[in-house]
């Protein structure tokens, strides 16, 4: 399986590429990539410059242009899909359907990835994409079960690509507005999830309250570690009752069931996280490669060691595992 | 100007057999609505329940004058649930409401509707939607008023429609969060989503509202309420009004809205109304307006004359 590694800066994509990445994905500085942070991205030169340094060591780039362009506006997507492609970057990963057909039209060799902003979670959506678009490789929501996308990968004929380790939504990505409904920004208009200026740290007395816009995401004891509010991941009451109703503040790692995946036909592993630093991409890389290396030599139980860099240090493998859900 | 359409959404919530019927047959014998959504949009755990009963449903709101449309799942995610889609497709006579692009391409050249739960935000998805067949659009909740602007200038002979009432669904998941809060699996749930007919309240650890959720579904626990929009929206050129199905009075809220868009009432009077069919309403209009969709620009009186 091909191991697809984030960059947020030119910095990590060389910690990836020396890390095992045989992809690295990044995206412009711009709102029109779902990791719109502060000081996070490539501007058009250093992308070139990315490029050609993966290239010389065999390894992959891929763009993200993956949020939904803004009416009025299309054109801010349009050139950034145009310069990636003369850039030479191997990949665009996009999610809009206007901006498929668009990138279809205008540079017909142009190898097409959907993005899991898309939302493409069976496969009459997965043919759609690939008959209408041309789609070489389809991002996979993670809302499915292992069982669920071996049975998909018998009946399509394009590559799948799922997520392996990081963060992880537990609404299917694309279809979600909760951040917009706390803060106004949201991941398909904004390319941002729960953003950082919109969060707000309260004490109380012993308790430190999280705060996303107007509303408390989690309240935490002083005994307890205090953690970032995405508002999927807060404490909340429902039927007389406090928790957490989404899901724990834990991150997806996949590393147990590798080879299941392997085996369920997926072609490539996505580690999330253009928003981490050099050191994180080195270590989770790193221990990536090193699992992938141990299968391909025909050993089994890979383990991961990684559980100090999760999120919460707790783990999961998601809706992969069918009690999950 | 043609008349506006005003549209009752679909049923989002797990209500039981003879809540629906007696829901759909007040709408056939009592409401002015044009248009009457009516299917499964988020569990399709939930369809055998109702199914059976939808084709005399269908008959007899298409007697009383309705546009019926079938509204079909949002999230789409085997194969089994992919066959249903394709016989949904196949229905005569019945327009469909795509919410997931599976459906999308299995109703190619058919006229159809665009659900609210595919991502249009821009003119290029529009015109190509409207290249495939769709001759109505129902735009995402998230939209502010400039997206609304642009899409309508751009959308040639297809209808735009808008959510003005109701909660607004804002996530769908893989995982029932109904199920969850019952300490409870998706495979084993007991429908337990059944027992909270407008969705489970969620508040914050502040207790403040703030969500409500419908099994796979996240609403917002706000009603959207945007009686002081309409004359904005009707200019911009929207032309198809949704209103979505609560347990308060929709035959009194279906006529509130019909009298709004006829011009015949106020907003002030929509919003009056409402808190006294249901004192606790909440309201929220913030997404058009360029802000958290949870806030409230347009308050009571701010636009009395």
């Amino acid at each position: 399986m091909e191991l697809v590694c984030p960059a947020g800066t030119p910095a990590s994509l060389r910690a990836a590429v020396e890390a095992g990445a045989d992809v690295v994905y990044c995206g412009f500085r711009d709102a029109t990539n779902a990791r719109n942070f502060p000081g996070l991205n490539f501007s058009r030169p250093e992308l070139a410059d990315a490029v050609t340094f993966a290239h010389r060591h065999g390894v992959h780039v891929y763009l993200a242009c993956n949020t939904y362009p803004q009416a009025g506006c299309e054109d801010i997507w349009h050139k950034a899909v145009d310069d990636a492609v003369a850039i030479g970057v191997d990949a665009v990963i996009l999610a809009d359907i206007g901006l498929l057909r668009y990138a279809r039209d205008k540079h017909p060799d142009a190898r097409l990835h959907l993005s899991v902003q898309a939302s493409a979670s069976n496969e009459e959506a997965i043919r759609f994409y690939h008959r209408e678009f041309g789609v070489r490789r389809v991002v996979l929501p993670r809302v499915l079960s292992l069982e669920e996308i071996r049975m998909l990968n018998r009946r399509i004929s394009v590559e799948t690509e799922v997520f392996a380790f990081g963060g992880m939504c537990v609404m299917a990505e694309g279809r979600c507005s909760l951040s917009s409904y706390a803060t106004g920004e949201s991941p398909n208009m904004n390319g941002v999830c729960s953003p950082a200026a919109h969060v707000h740290y309260e004490e109380r007395g012993d308790s430190t309250v999280s705060r996303l816009g107007n509303f408390t995401i989690n309240v935490y004891g002083n005994d307890e570690k205090v953690g970032y509010p995405t508002l999927c991941k807060g404490r909340f009451r429902a039927m007389d009752k406090a928790g957490y109703l989404f899901e724990e503040p834990t991150s997806l790692d996949v590393t147990a069931i590798l080879p299941e995946l392997a085996d369920a036909g997926v072609t490539a592993l996505k580690i999330e996280g253009r928003q981490r630093g050099k050191a994180y991409i080195t270590q989770v890389v790193g221990a990536f490669r090193a699992s992938l290396d141990r299968i391909a030599n025909g050993q089994t139980g890979t383990r991961s060691n990684l559980a100090a860099l999760s999120e919460g240090q707790a783990d999961t493998t998601g809706a992969y595992r069918r009690s999950w859900q | 100007m043609t008349k506006s359409r005003l549209v009752m959404g679909p049923i989002l919530f797990h209500w039981d057999e003879n809540r629906k019927k007696d829901f759909y047959a007040r709408i056939a014998d009592e409401i002015d609505v044009d248009t009457v959504h009516v299917g499964e949009v988020v569990c399709a755990k939930r369809m055998p329940f109702f199914d059976k009963h939808l084709p005399d449903i269908i008959e007899r709101l298409q007697n009383a004058g309705k546009e019926v449309v079938f509204s079909t799942l949002a999230l789409v995610m085997n194969e089994r649930e992919i066959a249903q889609l394709r016989e949904i497709a196949e229905m005569p006579n019945l327009l469909i409401e795509a919410n997931d692009i599976s459906s999308i391409g299995l109703l190619s050249g058919r006229p159809h509707v665009v659900g609210p739960y595919i991502n249009t935000y821009n003119e290029s998805t529009l015109d190509y939607l409207i290249s495939r067949g769709a001759h109505r659009v129902s735009l995402p909740w998230e939209l502010p008023m400039s997206s609304i602007e642009a899409l309508c200038n751009a959308r040639k002979t297809a209808e735009i429609e808008v959510q003005i009432f109701g909660r607004v669904p804002l996530a769908i998941s893989a995982r029932c969060y109904s199920a969850r809060a019952h300490g409870l699996h998706k495979d084993g749930c007991r429908y337990v989503c059944g027992e909270a007919l407008d969705g489970m309240d969620v508040e914050t650890l502040d207790h403040t509202p703030f969500l409500a959720v419908n099994g796979l579904q996240t609403l917002s626990s706000h009603y959207l309420e945007l009686s002081t929009a309409v004359d904005d929206l009707k200019d911009a050129g929207v032309t198809a009004f949704r209103i979505s199905p609560h347990t308060l009075d929709m035959v009194r809220v279906a006529n509130l809205y019909r009298r709004l868009i006829d011009g015949e009432t106020s907003s002030d009077e929509v919003r009056q109304s409402l808190l006294e069919m249901q004192n606790d309403l909440a309201f929220a209009d913030g997404f058009l307006h360029s802000l958290p969709g949870a806030d409230l620009r347009e308050t009571l009186g701010s636009r009395a004359e």
